[in-house]
């Protein structure tokens, strides 16, 4: 594997922050996982992966028996890159190390939207980096069908440390569907991800992301995009399996006038599950827009749910919706909203709620001859659709899917 | 035939109801006066079986059976309907999902688009059930609803409240097909129990029997329009007069 040779000073910084907490989030001992692991085979056809990977990654969007309905694909097993390949012109699929080779030009863009210092797992990604994925549309070109990428853990007690750049040229529109998924049900595990947007002018981006993890595995994802003239990000993230610990705040700094940025999260907290996490989104231009919503659920375990935008430039416009609904006593969910504006002129608005399935709903339901059981499922049912403006119908059947096929352990 | 027999109901302990008496034969419309708080929703509520509301005597018989102790989903299932005055919005459930539950298992000579056609609810198929809805959008969508329900009995609270005069002919259009009213009485097999504070509804839905309820007790009943016109003459204090000299001791 090539190594991604970062400036001096990357790898400076990063040895200096070695030691430095998170912000948020319960602090993970690196030093109880392995580093490295063995090397897996490249497959030029990923469907000749072993069925029950594929299936595994199946559950998180990711299809390898039949990619026609994908513009291109990336496999990373452990921190092997085991396959890439694109099905469209215009599109640019490969392992992080492979774009450092081919293009002088990736340190304008290696960690210029997320800091190398920003925590101790940042520092680590940039010291023992693993591949992850690069991702990029030339400009003008938009995508028929998503990319999908898959981060795939193995090894138990494994520290996967990927950094992942994608690329929206101008005017380019990228499609994209990750699933991050460990291959066994049981075994510790870390992952940790770095994840840098450029989105150039009038370029669109839109990044669906499925989490399938396990009760002993803790993530740190650590990501950020940068939105210019026009563009647009709009991110979904689904967690709806157990995790041990997840703590992730991206953030998006709209540069250019009239950027947009949308954040959509669905969370489920199950028994033992400790999730942090949130959206952050810097209205820094003109005319710039956001909207985050969040749904959160606990089953039992604890959710903490952030969502913060700053309002820094004029007509500006942003939303907040916090959503959380606590199905079992046990479990706990704390909203934090937060708003900012630093100048007159801009419109920020919040809504934040947190309880229990209303009983009148419930009974509204029942009289129109639903029982008690389907009465409360369509209403966990409606309280995690969540209609997502701008993204492709194909991909919102598939995020719906996944969401449906949850939901059953859910209930 | 829906017979209520000595019914008092309480909620949270406090009774509201008082030994109601009520007969509604099949085919047949009843219409529902009285002031604010006198106990008329509060009387349908118990009737659809809505938990909060406890009796604590007497019996609700429908079609034969005794229902005063069954659960609220299998009272719908056995052919009850209810048309809420003030339904609560269920976010994320769109309309027509709920529509489609309440069709599930029923034969029905209507699909989905040709109810909300005939509710005139189209465009309002995919939101969220009651979210952003006007008065008479609400209504129109519980019409819409219990007419997918296809009950025997149906109960409506309030139907004509917060409708603007061009919307309440429709209102009236779907009652009388929900309540059979296309067919001759003999035929006809639906019977309904309306609420009205007002009483404009009765302009476009022939009722057999009116009742004045007060204090959680029925003052008196017969000709709706007859009773209507009393109410409009002298206000419900004629009625509290009334029934204040005929309430029996308990």
């Amino acid at each position: 594997m090539s190594e991604i040779k970062s400036p001096k000073t990357h790898k400076d910084r990063a040895k200096a922050a070695i030691a430095k907490s998170a912000a948020l989030g319960d602090d993970i001992d690196l030093s109880v996982y392995a580093g490295s692991a063995e090397e897996h085979p490249y497959q030029t056809d990923p469907s000749k992966l072993p069925t029950r990977d594929k299936e595994q990654m199946l559950e998180t969007g990711v299809i390898l028996d039949d990619t026609s309905q994908r513009s291109g694909t990336f496999i990373q097993m452990d921190n092997t890159p085991v396959h890439s390949s694109i099905r469209q012109e215009g599109i640019e699929v490969m392992a992080t190390s492979q774009a450092v080779e081919k293009y002088d030009w990736m340190s304008d863009y290696w960690w210029q939207a997320v800091a190398v210092d920003t925590d101790k797992y940042t520092a680590n990604i940039e010291l023992n980096q693993n591949n992850g994925y690069f991702i990029r549309a030339l400009p003008g070109y938009k995508t028929v069908f998503p990319v999908q990428a898959c981060l795939y853990l193995t090894k138990a007690r494994l520290a996967q440390n990927v950094h992942n750049i994608i690329i929206a040229e101008e005017n380019s529109e990228l499609h994209i569907i990750t699933g991050c998924t460990t291959a066994s049900g049981e075994e510790p595990g870390l992952h940790l991800g770095v994840s840098e947007f450029y989105i150039k002018r009038g370029a669109r981006v839109t990044f669906t992301m499925i989490h399938s993890w396990n009760p002993e595995v803790a993530v740190r994802p650590r990501t950020a995009a940068i939105v210019e003239e026009n563009g647009l990000f709009l991110s979904n993230y689904v967690l709806m399996k157990p995790v041990r610990s997840l703590q992730m705040y991206p953030v998006a700094r709209c540069i250019g006038e009239n950027a947009v940025v949308r954040f959509n999260s669905i969370l489920v907290a199950t028994p033992g599950s400790s999730l942090d996490v949130g959206s952050r989104v810097l209205l820094n231009a003109k005319g710039a827009r956001t909207e985050i919503i969040s749904r959160a659920i606990t089953t039992g375990g604890n959710i903490i749910a952030r969502g913060c935008i700053e309002g820094n430039a004029p007509d500006v416009k942003g939303h907040l919706e916090c959503r959380g609904l606590i199905l079992q006593g046990e479990g706990m969910i704390h909203a934090i909203p937060e708003l900012k504006g630093t100048l007159a002129g801009i419109d920020l608005s919040h809504e934040a709620a947190v309880g229990k399935i209303a009983e009148e709903e419930v009974e509204y339901l029942m009289a129109r001859g639903l029982n008690r059981t389907e009465a409360t499922a369509t209403i966990i049912r409606g309280f995690l659709r969540v209609d997502i403006e701008g993204l492709p119908p194909l991909l919102s059947t598939e995020l719906q899917r996944a969401i449906e096929a949850s939901e059953e352990e859910l209930m | 035939m829906l017979e209520i027999k000595h019914l008092t109901v309480a909620i949270e302990g406090k009774k509201i109801l008082h030994d109601i008496n009520l007969t509604i034969r099949t085919g047949e419309t009843h219409a529902l006066f009285g002031p604010n708080g006198s106990g008329k929703t509060t009387l349908l509520m118990a009737i659809m079986g809505f938990p909060k509301y406890q009796v604590i005597k007497g019996s609700i018989i429908f079609k034969g059976k005794d229902i005063t102790r069954l659960p609220l989903d299998e009272r719908a299932h056995l052919g009850i309907g209810m048309s809420f005055q003030r339904p609560p919005v269920v976010r994320g459930v769109k309309t027509r999902d709920l529509v489609a539950a309440c069709l599930r298992g029923r034969e029905t000579e209507e699909s989905i688009e040709q109810l909300a056609e005939r509710a005139d609810l189209a465009d309002f198929m995919d939101r969220e059930i009651n979210y952003g809805f006007s008065g008479g959008e609400i209504k129109r969508s519980e019409l819409m609803q219990v007419l997918a329900q296809k009950p025997e009995l149906t109960l409506l609270d309030e139907p004509e409240s917060g409708v603007d005069l061009v919307n309440i002919a429709l209102i009236g259009e779907l009652i009388n097909k929900l309540l059979d009213k296309g067919c001759h009485i003999r035929a006809r097999k639906c019977m309904g129990l309306i609420i009205t504070h007002t009483g404009h509804i009765l302009d476009y839905v022939n009722a057999r029997t009116g009742y004045v309820m007060v204090e959680g007790r029925i003052s008196c009943g017969g000709d709706p329009h007859e009773i209507l016109a009393t109410i409009r003459a002298k206000g419900y204090e004629e009625c509290i007069k009334c029934m204040m000299e005929n309430v029996p001791s308990e």
